[in-house]
């Protein structure tokens, strides 16, 4: 298959909204649009088991290289490995997802689904990109639409957060550029895959691996870059909200795993410092959520230290923890996007996020209640959902890691799901249960969209919760790979 | 010989003689200004497609007149940029008494700077930009009712003669410790001496000025900002375009025994204009001063890509100035437009936009995008290559300080679309009518800007023509 197929549909697909006149028409072209992202990313499962299933050991599959600009050596390089087509199966669910929830949105809706859709093609792009030109491209051609998807439809204090967001996250993208900068200027090229073959002198590394590790962490919302989380997340309207966790605090959680692969001395040198800083950021995260009475707020801190479980797992550099990583990546974008989602479903009827303000919805919205706790419970860890199989692995991995400080930072990090355990069943049971006050009590259930967008994320959290050797299948021969190139330079030295 | 001449210079001839025609029109009968307009418009028309034709290469007037395919390219730029300034202030003109003066002065001054590009001998050079500016001087004065028209006429004209003498005084010292104004010959001459490097200083101080660089940006503001929509936009494009082209195959040709010397010359100027360009960029509520000294930053990125090697410098340089040309113009011709309809010109003015003026705020935010170097905008390819240039040398504090600074020129352009899109107003600029011809500027510049960046062969065709600058 081609995979510029990926970029192309959602083009497209933004393309025909742009001319097209009507809601109704906008709606129905984006979500045709969706649901053939997400078919094409099923066929390309397919295809991928079926070669990967035929025995061809190729790192990545599917690939093309055209030349883009000729003189400065930066081509169209696209591939995938089992990793990036996690991230794409990951994006094309949220995207219909993210469809559905905002088939009701009325101001301004063809300008609504133009930026989601641009969005996803930015998304698509990153995950595809075995060039770093082409994967800084797509990086930042992802960001303006947040800015004004969040600035226009958001709701609070929606322009400041909108600011505070992209300028965050373009100072991330500067270091990334420096330091690509820096690789092309040693290497002369910006193939990844050329890069990993001839390896980056020991001096190069030291000195470029914090500007893209750091850039990419803003991204993955990394202590001390995650102050945009919370605002971003809680000022912007639902889709956007499940976007952005979803997918674009995967981008930099994706884009750390590949530069710590593709510099992988600098990464074991500085190691340490990543897994404090995750350390913090899950701790931090844990109890900065306890302090939130916003449901918005307390999912945002919440995916901070989630987020600062994939961090943890890519700095452990061992083949369980980075494989924990990537599950977490899968698993977190899933389980916020359906906790953002449910939140959305019980804002757009009660007007409120305050959890002061809530409770009975259970009797008069027992849909969307019920996926409120699943969201909940899997953002806990409860075994059975895909949030327990992701932090276990990444704790297994963490534990291989025999030295002092590593143990301490796993332990202190497991600590940290008591007190998940504790925002997330008080928010639950405060929403959810006891008395209903007499307005609420009148209010619907979900409509067939909301229930829709809710179902396909919750299939998506019990396959990987209940049968997590699907997920292992796809992504254990890429991250083996990943360990032969991490390990091979620490035997070199 | 007398034919190849005419080769040579087509260009120049072909504008020359539309200045005659032109003053034909203002002597011939009388004729309404719409059908002035379109009838020049057409022949600037002509005038850019006549010079995609054909590319020659060789010398005349003893070197004093050089051209290649390179240098014709930077011309069609100018032209380029020519025409869809015109195209873009049709609202303005269509109700001005002196339109063909107008008109006579900005040609005149193209010719100038055709000239200046061409200069084979600091001569030649001086003489060109004389022509390019004088007349510039005027036009910035063509806002007759206004007073701040006249002011910023007389900063123009005293600021460049300044700096011009700063430029006299250069050249005399290169001169002096030379004996030759020809590029070929001087360039042996040239080496560390000290009078030479201050002559050659103050040719850069006297450069510096024309382009605004800080610290000899202090005319900008307020020319900028006084000036008639149309003269700012060629001042900030077509005029600072030029002397960039100069200013690089100057050091490129003349100075290469000194490139270390002009390498740090390049970065202070770079280091300071940048950030003096975004700092007061940041403050400005006047769109035509928020444009100033954004384009300070811009020409701040454009001196780091000029500071990396010889053809990837000149490349980048040229490929930034087409694609700045459809940002800037697309960004001015909705500021000409609301301005000339409206008289309204500050920022504040612009909240609510978006409810009146969609197409007009797509334009608009689609410009500071490119601008600002938001992909898939050719500004970002632009900005990066300028960049990229600039790190050949690996001086990675260098760019980490232009990457950090592109986020706050990002801060300001933003700041502009939030105004647009976001904030609310009670009483937003009404719904403008555009003229069609304008309307179709805009396109034209939407297309460059989304189509000069995405599609390689823009860059390549640069690049390939730059081999041997």
């Amino acid at each position: 298959m081609n995979l510029s197929l990926l970029i192309l549909l959602p083009l497209l697909t933004a393309l025909l909204i742009l001319v097209s006149k009507q809601l109704a028409q906008i709606r129905v072209i984006g979500l045709v649009g969706s649901l053939a992202q997400l078919a094409a990313a099923g066929w390309l499962l397919k295809l991928y088991m079926a070669q990967r299933a035929a025995g061809n050991a190729a790192t990545h599959l599917f690939e093309s290289n055209t030349v883009w600009f000729k003189a400065l050596n930066i081509n169209y390089h696209i591939g995938i490995d089992g990793i990036s087509l996690a991230m794409i199966l990951l994006t094309s669910l949220i995207v219909v997802a993210g469809i559905l929830v905002s088939w009701t949105m009325e101001k301004l809706s063809k300008e609504y689904f133009f930026l989601l859709v641009l969005l996803s093609m930015g998304a698509y792009g990153f995950f595809i990109s075995l060039d770093l030109f082409t994967l800084f491209f797509f990086l930042e051609v992802a960001v303006i639409p947040k800015f004004l998807l969040i600035g226009i439809w958001g709701s609070g204090k929606k322009e400041n957060s909108a600011m505070k967001l992209a300028l965050m996250l373009m100072a991330g993208s500067a270091l990334v550029f420096v330091g690509l900068m820096g690789i092309y200027y040693n290497t002369h090229t910006f193939d990844m895959v050329e890069i990993g073959k001839m390896g980056i002198s020991l001096g190069v590394q030291k000195f470029f691996f914090p500007f893209v590790f750091l850039g990419f962490g803003i991204f993955a919302a990394l202590f001390p870059f995650h102050t945009w989380v919370p605002d971003g997340h809680a000022s912007a309207p639902t889709a956007a909200s499940m976007f952005l966790a979803g997918i674009s605090m995967k981008l930099g959680g994706y884009g750390c795993l590949r530069m710590a692969a593709l510099m992988p001395d600098a990464a074991h040198s500085y190691s340490w410092i990543i897994i404090l800083l995750a350390t913090i950021a899950i701790i931090y995260g844990a109890f900065a959520t306890m302090m939130q009475t916003d449901l918005k707020y307390i999912n945002a801190y919440s995916s901070i230290s989630h987020c600062g479980f994939v961090i943890l797992g890519i700095g452990m550099l061992n083949k369980t923890s980075i494989n924990g990583a990537v599950i977490q990546m899968v698993s977190h974008g899933l389980m916020t996007a359906l906790f953002f989602a449910a939140i959305g479903m019980i804002y757009s009827r009660t007007h409120t996020r305050m959890v002061a303000q809530l409770g009975g919805l259970l009797k008069a919205m027992p849909f969307i209640s019920t996926v409120f706790v699943i969201a909940g419970l899997c953002s806990l860890g409860l075994p059975g959902f895909s949030g327990f199989v992701a932090e276990m692995t990444v704790f297994m991995g963490s534990w291989q890691n025999p030295a002092g400080v590593y143990r301490i930072a796993t332990v202190i990090s497991a600590a940290s799901i008591v007190v998940t355990a504790v925002y997330i069943l008080r928010a639950t049971g405060k929403t959810i249960m006891g008395p209903i006050s007499d307005e609420h009590a009148l209010l619907g259930d979900a409509t067939w969209n909301e229930k829709l967008a809710a179902g396909l994320l919750i299939v998506g959290i019990l396959i990987i919760g209940l049968a997590p050797f699907l997920i292992n299948q796809l992504i254990m021969p890429t991250t083996d790979f990943l360990m032969i190139n991490i390990d091979k330079t620490l035997t070199l030295k | 010989m007398s034919s190849t001449i005419f080769i040579l210079l087509r260009q120049e001839l072909l504008l020359s003689l539309l200045i005659f025609l032109l003053l034909f029109i203002k002597i011939g009968k009388e004729r309404s200004n719409e059908s002035i307009l379109n009838i020049i418009n057409v022949l600037l028309f002509i005038n850019l497609a006549a010079g995609l034709f054909g590319s020659s290469e060789g010398g005349a007037f003893n070197g004093m007149f050089t051209t290649n395919a390179f240098i014709v390219l930077e011309k069609n730029i100018l032209n380029l940029a020519m025409l869809l300034i015109s195209m873009q202030s049709y609202a303005w003109l269509k109700s001005h008494k002196q339109l063909a003066e107008f008109y006579l002065l900005l040609f005149t001054s193209l010719l100038g700077m055709f000239f200046m590009i061409s200069s084979g001998n600091l001569l030649m050079f001086y003489l060109g930009l004389e022509m390019s500016t004088i007349p510039l001087a005027a036009a910035a004065n063509f806002d007759l009712a206004k007073r701040k028209s006249s002011e910023a006429a007389m900063k123009l004209i005293i600021s460049s003669a300044f700096s011009s003498g700063i430029l006299l005084m250069g050249i005399s010292f290169l001169y002096g410790t030379s004996g030759t104004l020809s590029f070929d010959i001087l360039t042996a001459h040239i080496s560390n001496n000290p009078m030479q490097l201050f002559g050659f200083l103050l040719l850069v101080s006297g450069f510096a000025f024309k382009i605004s660089a800080v610290p000899f940006h202090l005319w900008t503001a307020d020319v900028y900002e006084g000036s008639p929509v149309a003269v700012t936009a060629f001042l900030s494009v077509v005029s600072k375009a030029a002397v960039l082209f100069t200013f690089t195959s100057i050091l490129y040709k003349v100075f290469t025994p000194i490139a270390t010397v002009w390498y740090g010359v390049l970065v202070v100027l770079s280091v300071a204009t940048i950030l003096i360009g975004n700092l007061f960029a940041l403050r400005q509520d006047n769109f035509k001063r928020f444009l100033a000294f954004s384009s300070i930053a811009q020409v701040g990125f454009i001196l780091i890509g000029i500071s990396g090697s010889s053809q990837t410098g000149s490349a980048s340089l040229v490929y930034f100035v087409l694609i700045y040309v459809f940002s800037n113009l697309a960004a001015f011709g909705v500021v000409s437009v609301v301005s000339a309809l409206t008289g309204k010109e500050n920022i504040s003015d612009f909240k609510g936009f978006y409810k009146t003026n969609p197409f007009l705020s797509w334009v608009l935010t689609i410009a500071l995008f490119s601008l600002a170097g938001v992909p898939p905008t050719a500004g970002f390819f632009g900005k990066l290559f300028l960049m990229m240039a600039g790190a050949a040398k690996e001086n990675y504090g260098l760019i980490t300080f232009a990457a950090l600074n592109m986020v706050i020129s990002f801060y300001y352009y933003l700041k502009v679309v939030k105004a647009v899109f976001m904030d609310e107003n009670e009483q937003p600029i009404q719904k403008l009518s555009i003229p069609v011809i304008t309307k179709f500027a805009m396109y034209i510049c939407i297309a460059g800007i989304i189509i000069t960046g995405l599609a390689s062969m823009v860059y390549d065709y640069i690049y390939s023509l730059s081999i041997g600058m």
